[in-house]
């Protein structure tokens, strides 16, 4: 019989573990259950003008970018709230927890990366010159940051 | 008088390091691979992160043995008259240290992350037109690198009792125990899939902690070696039985009295030194010379043996 390993028990039971809530969950799944909440309920979406990429007039937010997050917000059936701030307000909400994503003129090499997760750049936005923009998003929320990087693979393509 | 010691090998050990030095050539090339391609998956997640340094540091061990090797080989000179073997020992230490100083620095990383509980953050790569969860790549990648280690450490645990080398024998060791790692960052990632952020950490924390222990072991064995412990065998488990052999044999000749040996570990050959006290107040030069031939058509190993008469046996020598 072959020797038992005392890190195979372990990792036996860790593996039933994962498998017995893998089969119950989507994986990836967010550790703070933001895609679950935010779908058929409210998506609280920051902003920072951005030139014509992100526009900003009184209480409304539009541009490219701004419509593509209103796009990916009506796929999961959600209402969006908007917070106008400045980038670094935004990865402070974002780390709070008090946003679940938040948009401006960022690119996939923008430092704040440390901070809050980014999505793969996407570049061919309009308004966004060659940029490769990234929408921040909080740190380890990996369900919502497939669902969103889905979404804008279809929309705006990889 | 022909030099001292021996820097050549009997036809099986000659055998056992060609397969050794193929095998090792196979490993660097394997891990360079493993290396490369896990680089493209290693993402956010800490397991991942320590996993892949794991594999880079597991190199150290087969470019020591291999640099070593070219040093072993020298014969004696007046400037080096032991020869070159603790070439192999410096080897296995600087290994060991390595393997100490990067696995404690990724500990403590690990445990900081979990204290701060940094969420592991892992994206979508586009893979032929579909978005695919990275964590899925980071699982299928590790699971096919499984396999190497199994076939080399395993190929490697038979060679290195032949060639009695403690370097291939922590290599194999380690290659064996390589799936540990691997496994755990897997873990890791699908902890993560379902949620489980602290189980990325957890994983880093296991695997470096692996690291930790390897490289004290290493470390140990190493410096045991270079201050001239008492030779043991190749796993070290217990003293190497050629020296009561050796004390049996010397023994057996009508000339002596009593002997003893204090024998230690070059690296890959062991340093032999004979004391024997006589029966008669008088020794014949042939007699100390064919003990000293006897002794060493004994093993491969023994080569450089002094056989010295003495009035008491020292203490410390082993009986």
């Amino acid at each position: 019989m072959a020797r038992q390993h005392p890190f195979a028990r372990a990792l036996a039971v860790l593996m039933t573990g994962i498998v017995l809530v893998g089969c119950s969950v989507r994986i990836p799944s967010d550790p703070d259950g933001t895609l679950d909440r935010v779908t058929g309920g409210t998506l609280r979406a920051g902003a920072s003008p951005d030139g014509t990429l992100v526009v900003v007039a009184g209480d409304t937010v539009s541009g490219p970018l701004a419509d593509l997050v209103e796009g990916f917000a009506q796929t999961r059936d959600a209402e969006i709230v908007w917070t106008v701030a400045s980038e670094e307000s935004l990865v402070a909400d974002l780390e709070a927890g008090d946003l679940d994503l938040a948009i401006g003129g960022v690119t996939d090499a923008s430092p704040w990366s440390d901070r809050v997760s980014l999505t793969r750049g996407y570049s061919g936005i309009d308004g966004a010159g060659d940029r490769a923009i990234s929408v921040l998003l909080p740190q380890g929320e990996n369900g919502l940051q497939t669902a969103l990087e889905q979404y804008l693979d279809a929309e705006v393509g990889p | 008088m022909k030099t001292m010691g021996r820097t050549d090998l009997p036809p099986e050990q000659q055998e056992a390091l060609k397969k050794a030095i193929g095998w090792e050539w196979f490993t660097i090339a394997y891990t360079a691979v493993t290396i490369t391609v896990v680089a493209f998956v290693v993402g956010g997640s800490q397991a991942m992160k320590t996993a892949w340094i794991e594999d880079m540091l597991s190199l150290i061990p087969q470019f020591s043995f291999l640099i070593a090797l070219l040093f072993i080989r020298r014969p004696p000179t007046r400037v080096f008259p032991y020869g070159l073997h603790r070439a192999m020992g410096v080897g296995h230490l600087v290994a060991g240290v390595a393997l100490l100083v990067v696995g404690g620095n990724l500990a403590i990383e690990s445990v900081v992350g979990l204290v701060r509980a940094e969420h592991p953050a892992i994206g979508t790569v586009v893979l032929f037109g579909t978005t695919v969860w990275l964590g899925w790549l980071m699982v299928a990648v590790m699971v096919v690198i499984m396999i190497g280690p199994f076939v080399y450490g395993r190929a490697k645990s038979k060679l290195a009792p032949i060639l009695h080398n403690r370097v291939l024998y922590a290599d194999a060791d380690m290659a064996k125990a390589d799936w540990t790692t691997t496994a755990a960052s897997v873990v890791g990632v699908l902890g993560v899939g379902i949620g489980w952020w602290w189980l990325d950490g957890a994983a880093a924390l296991f695997i470096s902690l692996g690291i930790v222990w390897d490289g004290l072991k290493n470390t140990r064995s190493a410096v045991r070696d270079l201050i001239d412990q008492r030779a043991r065998t190749s796993d070290e488990k217990k003293p190497h039985p050629l020296a009561g052999t050796i004390v049996a044999c010397v023994d057996g000749h009508p000339w002596v009295q009593r002997s003893a040996v204090r024998m230690r570990d070059m690296g890959q050959v062991f340093h032999v030194e004979v004391f024997v006290v006589p029966l008669k107040m008088r020794v014949r030069l042939d007699d100390i010379e064919r003990t000293r031939q006897r002794i060493a058509a004994l093993d491969w190993k023994v080569q450089d043996v002094v056989v010295v008469p003495v009035a008491t046996l020292p203490d410390e020598a082993d009986r």
